[in-house]
């Protein structure tokens, strides 16, 4: 048994160590917001916090993420108002949607180093991030906005 | 209609809805092309009952029944828009659901051709206004008062002179007696108060929480997941294989062969069953399967375009268009050209990898996956299982992207072959390898153009095609050229150019095709637009001027202006490059211009991409400006780096590795504009994407004279 917290909740879960946490998360615990994509650390779909670190679920394994603090898509916010989230509403960011989870939770660690990103931050932390809608200059937008949404607001990021 | 339909009362518990409600529907009377809105919510109607699109229950929520897709292209926000606009209710009282897969119900439901919205506004309109009168019918007769002196908003009904008000939901009961009237009077565009407008989609939060559910989402107590491995070959079947690694892997539970339908043939794999996703992979990779594909050529992505490119210099091929005698023309005095252009295979890569869960039950089977076309599953399945349709329940989650592939039907064949054998409901899941290794894909395909050109004018083209055609895996004829053999390319040049042919060299291989986004205007746009370049250039014209000259057309005339107007198309400068294309896909005209120039390492440099779509009537400006933001990125990575290759059979690329697409790093500017006019409505989702190509490579072009005629090509090495 492999004891996980995720989301400020822990979970016993019955895992072969070397299982990636994706397939733990998704399949054991039964959080889906966390997407497949590639399995190979290749399109970001999978991207969840440990210990507040910006990781590849599809090729960490779950073993690694024992003891630790896991955060997924579902834990970036209480009410879907990380000032990410709200940005994302505003610039209607997703179109299909799939790769977003991956994509805020890259960019929350981004934004949480970085409270006030250029677009070259921007670039570097985002480009291992894939979406095949296309939806790129609207994420730049979108942290851009939600960076302003910090200073201003003073959300919480 | 079909008689064969599950009962009211299963049709409410299957949608979560009960009581009493107004129901209204469309009625296709036999064979009629214009539907008949209908009132569904009286028990006598049974024939027509199950047909209901929306729903007004005495709360006054208004539930849609969403007969398309949501793969991104926007229908969760453009319906309900389209709805609430005639209906006068607010958008946060609209609920939409998906639909299950029912032709008989809901007519075609392939979400393709980019057709939601094009295919069903004139009626959603109907139906929403048809609502709206006759709640307000309720409450003029409920005060004794003339229909003319009430009013409907906000989910009410006012009167204007005592300002007394009903809300919708104490009407419905009243209203769900009444016949629905047969003419309603419709809105004009500039009463609209919802359409038109940028409004925000409503499934964003879902897609920004981790809530939205996917195909890959769906969950059942009891539920298993399953891998297959498929041979290799495309279309070889499995001769023997070794389980016994396999089935050491802790979770691992069943191996066996499994067979699946592609259309009109089929493929074999061996699936592997688990208690959990990781479990069946690992249980895959652990498999030893010999493959059996004799009789099967073992195709080289040489050899095709060789064969292909052969056959264009020798075949006529048939014809689907001929106007004037172009081959005479191309004889005469003037200035010939004649080249190849060729587009690669492609997969269409969606994020969500294919996947499905079906639940087999012995008299009946569930489905549930990111599906295009629910009524062709079901038709299908019900086929090759011997079921009535009525027990074949498609169910259509949120789709990770669709872009075509998700309108084939193999996947939720084999997950239903699965769970049979297994006798539990089952996932399956393709990796993303078995995503880019087994297709199908967008066809390969080459292209002969010649234009003839006379005093400046071009007297003569003649357009022949060497691909494979989608529609033959779905029993499409042979005897005929391929109808898409001139997608693409904009109608009025037929009014401006006496002479012009267009054929197809038909060209078959065994490998697995399917539309991909814009389908065969993504490859043709790419091949005219390009050419029109090269005539314009032999015809000592200018790229745009040349357009604007054959293309007399007021539409095409206004998207010119308004290309040269927000590119500033004549007044570039010396060093950069401007390329224009203008294609046509699925009723709507897109028009592109890229702006090219040299880093200071001297390789190409997009600086701009401006694009004007010209869809007619439309629902959400916004949603379009992401479709066609969406389409140009797609077509950057078609253009400068994906082709799917094929070796001794096997395809090359596996995963995002080898078939890279482009990141946020890659994208330049775009800039989208919409035409404003009245025009019945185009597409959206698809029409974006076939100019960017031509654009490009006219601009570098323009640029540094070189011409491309073979997709893909590096940008960094031009």
């Amino acid at each position: 048994m492999i004891n996980l917290n995720i989301n400020q909740k822990s979970y016993e879960v019955d895992a072969d160590p070397d299982m990636p946490l994706l397939w733990a998360i998704r399949d054991l615990v039964g959080l889906t917001g966390t997407k497949y994509g590639c399995g190979v650390a290749q399109c970001g779909a999978c991207v969840v916090h440990l210990n507040g670190e910006a990781v590849r679920s599809c090729v960490t394994k779950v073993s690694r993420a024992e003891g630790k603090k896991v955060v997924t898509i579902e834990g970036l916010s209480k009410n879907n108002d990380h000032p990410l989230q709200l940005a994302w509403n505003e610039v209607n960011v997703p179109q299909c949607g799939y790769c977003h989870s991956g994509q805020l939770m890259s960019a929350a660690v981004l934004l949480r180093e970085n409270p006030n990103p250029t677009d070259e931050d921007i670039d570097n932390a985002m480009s291992g991030n894939i979406c095949r809608c296309g939806t790129y200059p609207r994420i730049r937008k979108a942290i851009h906005l939600a960076a302003e949404l910090h200073k201003k607001e003073g959300r919480t990021i | 209609m079909s008689t064969n339909q599950v009962s009211r009362r299963d049709f409410l518990r299957v949608s979560g809805l009960a009581g009493t409600a107004l129901c209204l529907g469309f009625y296709f009377p036999s064979s009629a092309k214009e539907a008949e809105i209908v009132n569904t919510s009286g028990v006598a109607k049974s024939e027509v009952e199950l047909n209901a699109w929306i729903h007004i229950d005495t709360d006054g929520k208004v539930t849609i029944f969403n007969h398309r897709a949501e793969m991104g292209q926007g229908s969760f926000q453009s319906v309900p828009q389209i709805i609430a606009e005639e209906l006068e209710v607010d958008l946060k009282d609209v609920n939409i659901v998906f639909a299950q897969g029912n032709r008989e119900k809901y007519g075609s439901q392939i979400t393709g051709g980019s057709s939601t919205i094009r295919g069903s506004y004139k009626n959603l309109l109907k139906l929403s206004a048809t609502a709206r009168i006759m709640l307000i019918t309720i409450a003029a007769k409920k005060w004794n008062v003339p229909i003319t002196d009430c009013y409907a908003e906000s989910g009410q009904v006012l009167h204007k002179a005592s300002g007394k008000k009903f809300h919708y939901g104490e009407l419905v009961v009243d209203a769900s007696k009444l016949e629905a009237p047969k003419e309603v009077v419709l809105k004009k565009i500039s009463e609209y108060k919802l359409i038109r407008k940028p409004l925000h989609r409503q499934d964003t939060p879902l897609k920004t929480n981790g809530t939205a559910i996917f195909g890959l989402d769906k969950k059942l107590p009891g539920m298993l997941y399953a891998t297959v491995e498929r041979n290799p070959r495309l279309r070889g079947i499995v001769k023997s294989f070794d389980a016994s690694a396999a089935l050491k892997i802790p979770g691992v539970t069943k191996v066996f062969k499994v067979r699946m339908g592609v259309f009109n043939t089929f493929r074999e794999g061996v699936a592997v069953v688990a208690n959990s996703t990781w479990a069946a992979m690992q249980g895959k990779k652990a498999l030893k399967v010999e493959w059996d594909d004799s009789g099967f050529e073992h195709i080289n992505t040489a050899e095709i375009y060789k064969r292909q490119q052969e056959d264009l210099q020798t075949k006529e091929g048939l014809y689907l268009k001929k106007q004037g005698n172009p081959d005479d023309i191309l004889k005469q005095e003037g200035k010939t050209i004649d080249v190849v252009y060729q587009t690669p295979y492609q997969s269409h890569s969606c994020m969500e990898p294919v996947n499905c869960v079906a639940h087999y039950q012995g008299d009946k089977v569930e489905i549930w996956g990111p599906i295009q076309a629910p009524e062709w599953v079901q038709d299908y399945i019900s086929g090759q299982l011997g079921l009535p349709k009525e027990k074949v329940i498609v169910n259509m989650t949120f789709l990770g992207g669709g872009f075509g592939r998700k309108a084939f039907m193999d996947y939720p064949h084999e997950a239903t072959m699965i769970s049979k054998e297994i006798g539990a409901p089952v996932q399956v899941v393709w990796t993303r390898e078995d995503d880019a290794t087994q297709g199908p894909y967008r066809p390969g395909i080459s292209y002969r153009c010649q234009g003839a050109i006379h005093n400046g004018e071009v007297t003569a083209l003649k357009f022949r095609m060497s691909g494979q055609n989608n529609d033959h895996w779905r029993g499409g004829k042979t005897d005929q050229a391929n109808r898409s053999t001139s997608e693409g390319f904009l109608k009025p040049y037929f009014d401006g150019i006496k002479n012009i042919s267009f054929a197809e060299v038909q060209f078959e291989t065994p490998i697995p095709t399917m539309w991909w986004r814009s389908v065969y205007a993504s490859t043709n746009g790419f091949a005219y637009e390009s050419f029109l370049d090269e005539v314009a250039l032999a015809a000592g014209k200018d790229p745009l001027d040349l357009r604007r000259q054959y293309l007399q057309d007021e539409r095409c005339q206004r998207l010119i202006d308004k290309m040269e107007e927000v590119s500033g198309w004549k007044k570039r400068k010396k060093n950069e490059g401007f390329g224009a294309a203008i294609t046509e896909c699925f009723s709507s005209t897109v028009g592109q211009i890229v702006k090219v120039s040299k880093d200071a390492g001297g390789k190409i440099k997009i600086d701009q991409v401006w694009a004007v779509m010209d869809c007619g009537w439309y629902v959400n400006p916004d949603i379009i400006r992401a479709q066609v933001e969406g389409s140009i990125v797609m077509a950057l990575g078609a253009a400068t780096i994906h082709e799917i290759t094929f070796k001794d059979g096997l395809v090359e690329q596996r995963n995002f590795y080898d078939y890279k697409m482009p990141r946020i790093t890659d994208i330049p500017p775009i800039e989208v504009h919409i035409m404003e006019n009245e025009a019945d409505a185009g597409g959206v989702g698809e029409p974006g994407l076939p100019a960017f190509a031509p654009a490009l490579t006219n601009a570098i072009f323009d640029l540094t004279g070189k011409r491309i005629r073979k997709l893909p090509f590096d940008l960094s090495a031009v």
